[in-house]
């Protein structure tokens, strides 16, 4: 069936409702070994529920979704975690796949957070979490890594940081990347293919091409096309003058 | 050796222990202290069942808890009851039902007194036998479903995400509870199933740093409540059940006092 030997995770025409309420409605995407496919677009406009549908985690959907692997990281954008477990951050590493000890430290060094290794999970900030979330996705060695806002909480520097790693591992590891991101400066330098949702695919493309779109534009505003050492973004949050993204 | 009665409670209760421990972890890690009670005190019409069928009373628990477990999901799909109520609804009628059945059944005398709260008298050679080979079974399936079952108790979409199918794993985990009510009811009574399950977990919470070595604590103040336990059963002419769990309150107790110091030798 597989066409393309490449495809890991295909998605035909899909969509999710909850309660006769569509959360997001005919999407097809496709991701491939070695790439790296962005999905953007404003709060709401079912971008998380996307990769949910990818994973695999919604499973009364509307539409097809074919997966070639089984070998996939997850970086959620949400993660509750209940504190009646004494869970260190070394545990919660191994949570879906026994590794080697120096695999585990080898991705904690990569995400900087190799010093937190036995600390309690509950007690760690935001943004060391965040990076604790990536390094668990990435020691697995994936084919697929699907990231839904993986720098949240992240210092500035970390996040370029964090971004040229992810960067790295995508061709490192051959893996195919779908990520979510906020950051249209990433979304432009490292994505093969960007995906702009509202609800539905609204555009899509190559960064250039989406930021050419007409409707990209509506949704986004005009500077956001202009490969974007700066952007506006009407509906949910704006830009403070060090470059960072401040929600309302 | 298993003639002596005694010594017959001590290896029973400590077959149980070994298996409470585990699963009482995951008991108060997945909030299923309630759950638990529901389970137990459905195993009341089991033991009515056995009776009257006179069938084996541990494997008519079993299947009388499990299909309880089995409905309380379906009601849980098909009605807008939260969860707590559905719990107790269950819980009280099946107790209620049970001992409506032992009112008709006037024609076999129940020792009402050891159902609800255990007795070591009762313990046979046959008990032994289920409780360690039942307990072994429970013990093998719980290692072989721990990594989703553990996995998704920390995050079921995590798990479900990366393809280790958490449904399966909290299916089987809740036979798996069915189980060990069954098998321990004989002991600790079912009133107080659920207290030996939670109470050594809560213990041994207070005082670990990792879900591996709570679980061993767990095992460990299970071990120590059963043995101080039956001594005192022995002692004073008490219960079992409610000696082995004050036996294990009185462990809980003195790992509070603990916390403290274990949170110094971590910083």
């Amino acid at each position: 069936m597989n066409a393309n030997q490449n495809i890991l995770v295909k998605l035909k025409d899909a969509g999710f409702k909850i309660n006769d309420k569509w959360l997001v409605q005919g999407v097809s995407l496709q991701v491939e070994k070695g790439k790296i496919v962005t999905l953007i677009g404003p709060n709401g406009s079912g971008k998380s529920t996307t990769a949910k549908i990818a994973l695999g985690i919604y499973k009364k959907i509307e539409g097809e979704v074919e997966k070639y692997t089984n070998k996939i990281g997850y970086v959620p954008q949400k993660i509750s975690i209940d504190w009646t477990l004494p869970l260190r951050v070394n545990d919660f590493m191994v949570l879906t796949e026994s590794l080697k000890n120096e695999i585990i430290d080898e991705a904690l060094s990569l995400t900087g957070v190799i010093h937190l290794k036995d600390k309690n999970l509950g007690d760690l900030s935001g943004g060391e979490f965040q990076r604790v979330l990536l390094a668990r996705a990435i020691s697995k060695k994936p084919e697929l890594l699907v990231l839904d806002e993986p720098v949240q909480g992240v210092d500035f520097t970390g996040e370029i940081a964090l971004y040229e790693l992810i960067k790295k591992i995508s061709d490192e590891l051959n893996c195919g990347i779908l990520l979510i991101s906020h950051d249209l400066h990433t979304v432009m330098s490292a994505t093969d293919h960007v995906v702009c949702l509202n609800g539905h695919v609204c555009c899509s493309g190559t960064p250039l091409d989406v930021a050419k779109n007409n409707e990209y534009k509506a949704l986004f505003g005009e500077q956001a096309s202009q490969i974007l050492s700066r952007y506006e973004h009407r509906h949910d949050h704006i830009h403070t003058d060090e470059g960072k993204i401040k929600k309302n | 050796m298993f003639d002596d009665f005694f010594i017959r409670a001590l290896v029973a209760g400590i077959g149980v222990a070994f298996v409470t421990g585990p699963l009482g972890c995951f008991v108060i890690w997945r909030r299923l202290s309630y759950f638990g009670d529901t389970l137990a005190h459905s195993a009341l019409l089991g033991v009515t069942l056995a009776f009257t069928m006179e069938f084996n009373i541990a494997l008519s628990v079993f299947i009388i808890s499990s299909l309880i477990a089995l409905t309380l999901i379906q009601l849980q799909k098909r009605t807008n009851l939260p969860g707590d109520a559905l719990l107790g609804l269950l819980a009280h009628s099946s107790l209620a039902v049970g001992l409506v059945v032992i009112g008709f059944l006037t024609f076999i005398r129940f020792d009402i007194m050891g159902l609800l709260f255990g007795d070591i008298l009762a313990v046979t050679v046959d008990d032994l036998l289920i409780i360690w080979v039942g307990g072994a079974v429970i013990l093998l399936i719980l290692k072989l479903i721990w990594k989703p079952l553990f996995a998704s108790t920390v995050n079921y979409e995590l798990a479900e995400a990366e393809g280790l199918n958490p449904d399966r794993a909290k299916a089987i985990f809740t036979i798996l509870m069915a189980a060990i009510i069954a098998i321990s009811i004989k002991m600790v009574g079912l009133l107080l199933i659920t207290g030996m399950l939670i109470i050594p977990a809560a213990m041994a919470r207070n005082i670990s740093s990792s879900p591996q070595k709570m679980v061993i604590y767990s095992i460990i103040g299970g071990l120590l409540s059963v043995i101080l336990g039956l001594f005192t059963s022995l002692e004073f002419n008490t219960s079992s059940g409610p000696s082995i769990i004050t036996a294990a309150l009185f462990l809980f107790i003195l790992s509070l006092f603990n916390i403290k110091q274990s949170i110094k030798l971590k910083n």
